[in-house]
């Protein structure tokens, strides 16, 4: 199996395997980049509507080719009809969504069940119009390359092509809408235009993406690089190229393990191989990984009691919370019997001071620019300068004498 | 319209009602939540469940069926939960990563694994086989009191008649906080009311509902269900109280003409075989809101929206 | 370093404040929340003298109603402890009654006023009581008392701002709690609206109930509350409005974002 992994990720695994392998890149990387934007417009699920909106469209193409008397299983055809009736679909979303009280969530809810529920009468209907001819259909719901025909592997490349394409010339608009749709209409971008733009990339993946993956797992294509690469960073196009790299890496590993053993389906498999990605994204990612922000915010929480126990200290106020406690213990800062030890006095005062420091600082009109570590957490050394510092120092006025 | 109707299509009839009903009574309340398509990923989900559990045991036998459901339901429920809230990601992408993966776990173990020599495939998951759910020991309306023939009924029907029944029991007890938390979930927590418990246990709800709806319709009825009534019902009144009349209207009424569509509309057109009854179900629901749409008394938004 | 640090100690207010008194309706201490890692509210201590109107004020983002969340346990605290009447809250819950801000719900959710107002006695109903004709009064008279009585039957959608603000505040009214937390009910509302909410909470006051608001308007700061709380983040002070209300704390809680302008025309005393 090794070797025919191997074979199959070289594009050795002949004619066929090479087509779909690399077809299912390039879906990969269309489908990552449009969803996206859709992702980040907060309509990720839009495309589970889209995706089982295709499937009546599906049995309507082949009714109507079989009724002119030609081949129902024609994939262009077929990729036709179920373009339609996902754009009527899209259509019946947003209408609902504008037009009514119902919420999106809802309307992409009845859309898809109900476009879906009217595409399996169709397929039992065709089951029962021409006995025989139909088997290709319902590959068409989880995808089947096997015996793909080497003319409707070129539809796919071509497709993928010219998707990963469009995305490219369409990012700036499209990143602009999905960062801030508000500001991206004040400087001039057509929200409405950019976003059926968007929808209409959408739809052209989960249409070539038929074949391959299938109209229920395209919709994992769309969603999952692109929730995955959020993990990694917080910049809109950074994320976008995060995702384009991780469908097409699942597209083209996921073809690969799937042209390598007999019982394992293409669609599945690439599913399956983002899905690990996306996990080891979400635990493991430097910048919003669950690892990563666990650490972030143990740190920040031991910091806190920290404080204030130190102030509590200076206050001369009893601490009864058990965490403030163990972390000035841990620290050293208070004796086993809760005393305040030499250091722990040292770095209360200092605590104090800084705190009084603070308060100045957030007095200043320079104040607002450092707002962000203004929490008086971040040691006051890191935010300001000696010069800043002293300059501050200077307004605590004169020592005072105090009884101790 | 004697024997014949209550052998082949009573059962199957009283089956799609009560599915109706059991699912959409919490679709309400996931509607108003805007969770509404938690209902299609408890549906995707039930797949790797089902396919688990056979599996495990080796038999499709419907007890360990259902356990193995409930079972990925809830799996998924968490694990939505925890991405959204770990990884600080929007409840609708978290749960399409959730449930497309499951899916497509439940695809590739079920090719996997040897299930030629039994009944178990995805089109079956989806689409049921609400058809096939007969009374065969019925003769006609007098089986109805007939002990022996009452307990050779589809064991489908017991089993979907007491989720239905705990379900409503469930509403019932639960409305006035299902309805405050609801309505305002920081009141509700400012009272004492257990609103986390309480969005749980709507949660958990629909999930039981959705897996014993399943076992009998197949997940495509029980995503239109979620849905498609309660949808309408909103469209008809603003009381709520009123809204929960009419989605259970409307979920009977979709059941019944769905089936009667499915069996009996081919042969108005000269066909000759019958359709599939939970896509016409589905399908009528959705002209039902459809309608709803068009006409419903109260069709628009007059509120702020939340948030603004 | 030490030394100068306790001198310094001896001019922070703080040190010399007088520990709570046990039974004030509401004291905090140490209250800290952070949503991710960015504190929204830090270590803040205050205490709300009984029979008071206290306004929490401060700029957006400063934690005002982050504060009050926490405070009613909607929020998870990092650190810090929250007392009512002496008690943690869940043993007094009964003693609150909370207004969350308008724009927190839904208004087109299919309801109408009467309901929304009966909510406010979910604790005497329990699950399954049935509203019986005394509690239906008691809603009606609290509708009376912002002068929605007329409303009652209307759905809750076709309600203006102002008139939504007010079925909030009958509902709090209906569960004739002790203390009253009020998140901003004075915004975007009219001016007659206004009017009838502080008209309620001054007889609120008269029936020696606590009133705690948070509050954006400087401008009525003092005409309305007798006490109040700055805060941005921290604590920054905390009184009688006479003494505490001043431009310099003004200042302290705005920073550079408050022009001395506008401080001036609050014509307050000097700090």
């Amino acid at each position: 199996m090794w070797t025919t992994f191997l074979d199959a990720l070289l594009l050795q695994a002949g004619y066929n395997a090479a087509l779909v392998a690399i077809g299912a890149a390039l879906l990969g990387i269309a489908a990552g980049t449009s969803g996206t934007f859709l992702f980040l417009r907060k309509r990720a699920l839009v495309s589970d509507a889209i995706a089982h909106a295709t499937l009546p469209g599906i049995g309507l193409a082949f009714i109507l080719m079989v009724a002119l008397g030609g081949d129902g299983r024609d994939l262009g055809g077929l990729m036709l009809g179920s373009a339609v009736t996902a754009a009527a679909g899209l259509l019946l979303v947003e209408w609902t969504a504008r037009e009514t009280r119902l919420s999106e969530d809802a309307a992409i809810g009845a859309v898809l069940s109900v476009f879906f529920g009217f595409g399996i009468v169709l397929l039992t209907f065709i089951q029962t119009m021409s006995s025989g001819r139909q088997a290709g259909l319902d590959g068409l719901l989880l995808g089947s390359t096997a015996g793909m025909l080497f003319q409707d592997g070129i539809i796919i490349a071509i497709g993928g092509v010219l998707s990963v394409v469009a995305v490219y010339v369409l990012r700036r608009p499209m990143t602009l809408v999905a960062f801030d749709d508000e500001f991206a209409e004040a400087s001039g971008v057509n929200v409405r235009h950019v976003d059926l733009a968007i929808m209409g990339l959408v739809l052209g993946v989960t249409v070539i993406g038929l074949k391959i993956v299938g109209l229920i797992l395209i919709v994992a294509m769309l969603i999952i690089p692109a929730v995955a690469a959020r993990f990694w960073t917080e910049r809109t196009e950074h994320v976008v190229l995060g995702a384009g790299l991780i469908g097409g890496a699942s597209g083209y590993i996921g073809a690969a393990l799937s042209a390598s053993a007999p019982a394992l389906p293409t669609g599945p498999i690439i599913v399956l191989v983002c899905a690990l990605l996306f996990g080891l994204s979400l635990l493991f990612a430097p910048i919003r990984g669950v690892l990563a922000s666990v650490l972030r915010h143990r740190r920040f929480q031991v910091r806190v009691h920290r404080r204030q126990g130190l102030l509590a200290l200076v206050h001369g106020e009893a601490i009864h919370d058990r965490m403030t406690l163990a972390v000035l213990r841990r620290d050293g800062l208070i004796r086993a019997d809760g005393v305040a030890t030499d250091d722990g006095r040292a770095q209360a005062a200092k605590a104090l001071l800084d705190e009084r420091r603070w308060e100045i600082v957030r007095q200043l009109h320079f104040a607002d620019g450092i707002k962000a570590s203004l929490d008086g957490l971040t040691p006051i050394e890191e935010v300001l300068t000696r010069d800043e510092l002293a300059e501050i120092d200077k307004r605590l006025g004169p020592p005072v004498v105090v009884g101790e | 319209m004697g024997s014949e109707f209550v052998q082949l299509s009573l059962t199957p009839i009283l089956i799609g009602v009560l599915a109706s009903i059991a699912c959409a009574l919490p679709g309400n309340f996931l509607i108003l939540r805007r969770q509404a398509l938690i209902g299609d990923a408890i549906s995707h989900v039930v797949l790797p469940g089902i396919v688990v559990a056979f599996l495990i045991t080796g038999t499709v036998a419907s007890v360990p069926m259902m356990l193995g459901a409930a079972g990925a339901a809830i799996i998924a429920v968490i694990l939505i939960e925890a991405i959204k809230r770990l990884g600080r990601i929007e409840p609708g992408a978290a749960m399409g990563v959730v449930f497309t993966s499951m899916f497509a776990g439940g695809v590739l173990l079920l090719e996997q694994s040897d299930t030629s020599n039994v009944h178990l495939d995805v089109e079956h998951a989806l689409m049921g086989n609400l058809e096939s759910l007969i009374w065969f020991a019925a003769e006609d309306w007098s089986s109805l009191v007939d002990p022996a023939a009452l307990a050779a009924l589809p064991a489908e029907l017991p089993r979907i008649a007491v989720v239905c029944a705990l379900v409503a029991v469930l509403t019932y007890l639960f409305w006035r906080p299902l309805k405050i938390s609801t309505f305002d979930e920081g009141f509700a927590r400012s009272m004492g009311i257990p609103t986390t418990f309480i969005s749980i246990g709507l949660v958990i709800a629909a999930a039981v509902a959705a897996v014993a709806a399943f076992d009998a319709v197949g997940s495509i009825i029980v995503i239109a269900m979620f849905i498609c009534p309660p949808a309408a019902a909103r469209l008809m009144t603003n009381q709520l109280e009123v809204q929960l009349v009419w989605s259970v209207v409307f979920a009977v009424l979709s059941a019944v003409l769905g089936y009667v569509f499915a069996g009996y509309g081919p042969l108005w057109f000269g066909g000759e075989n019958a359709v599939s009854a939970a896509g016409m179900i589905a399908t009528v629901s959705g002209i039902i809101l459809g309608l709803a749409c068009l006409f419903g008394p109260q069709r628009k938004r007059i509120g702020e929206a939340a948030g603004l | 370093m030490t030394g100068r640090a306790v001198e310094v100690a001896a001019q922070d207010g703080r040190i010399l404040q007088q520990p709570p008194a046990d039974d004030s309706p509401l004291a905090v201490r140490g209250l800290t929340v952070s949503y991710g890692d960015k504190p929204a509210i830090f270590s803040v201590d205050a205490v709300v003298p009984p029979e008071s109107m206290m306004a929490i004020v401060g700029p957006n983002g400063a934690g005002k109603s982050t504060l009050l969340k926490a405070v009613l346990g909607i929020v998870e605290p990092l650190s810090g402890t929250v007392s009512v009447y002496g008690e943690p809250l869940a043993k007094v819950q009964e003693r609150v009654a909370y207004v969350p801000q308008r724009a927190s719900v839904d208004w087109d959710f299919p309801t109408r006023v009467i309901d929304v107002v009966l909510m406010g006695l979910y604790r005497e109903l329990g699950l399954l009581g049935w509203v019986t004709g005394r509690q239906r009064k008691t809603a009606k008279a609290c509708l009376e008392r912002v002068g929605m009585a007329e409303f009652a039957n209307r759905q809750i959608g076709q309600l203006s701002g102002g008139q939504q603000q007010r079925v909030f505040l009958a509902r709090a009214l209906a569960q004739d709690a002790d203390l009253y937390l009020l998140d901003e009910p004075f915004a975007g509302v009219d001016a007659a609206t206004e009017k009838a909410i502080i008209d309620v909470l001054k007889s609120l006051k008269a029936d020696m109930k606590t009133v705690v608001c948070v509050h954006h308007d400087l401008a009525t700061v003092s005409d309305y509350f007798d006490h109040v709380l700055l805060i941005n983040v921290r604590k920054i002070a905390e009184g009688p409005v006479a003494t505490t209300f001043t431009a310099e704390n003004l200042q302290r809680t705005y920073g550079g974002r408050l022009a001395t302008t506008h401080i001036d025309e609050l014509r307050l005393p000097a700090g």
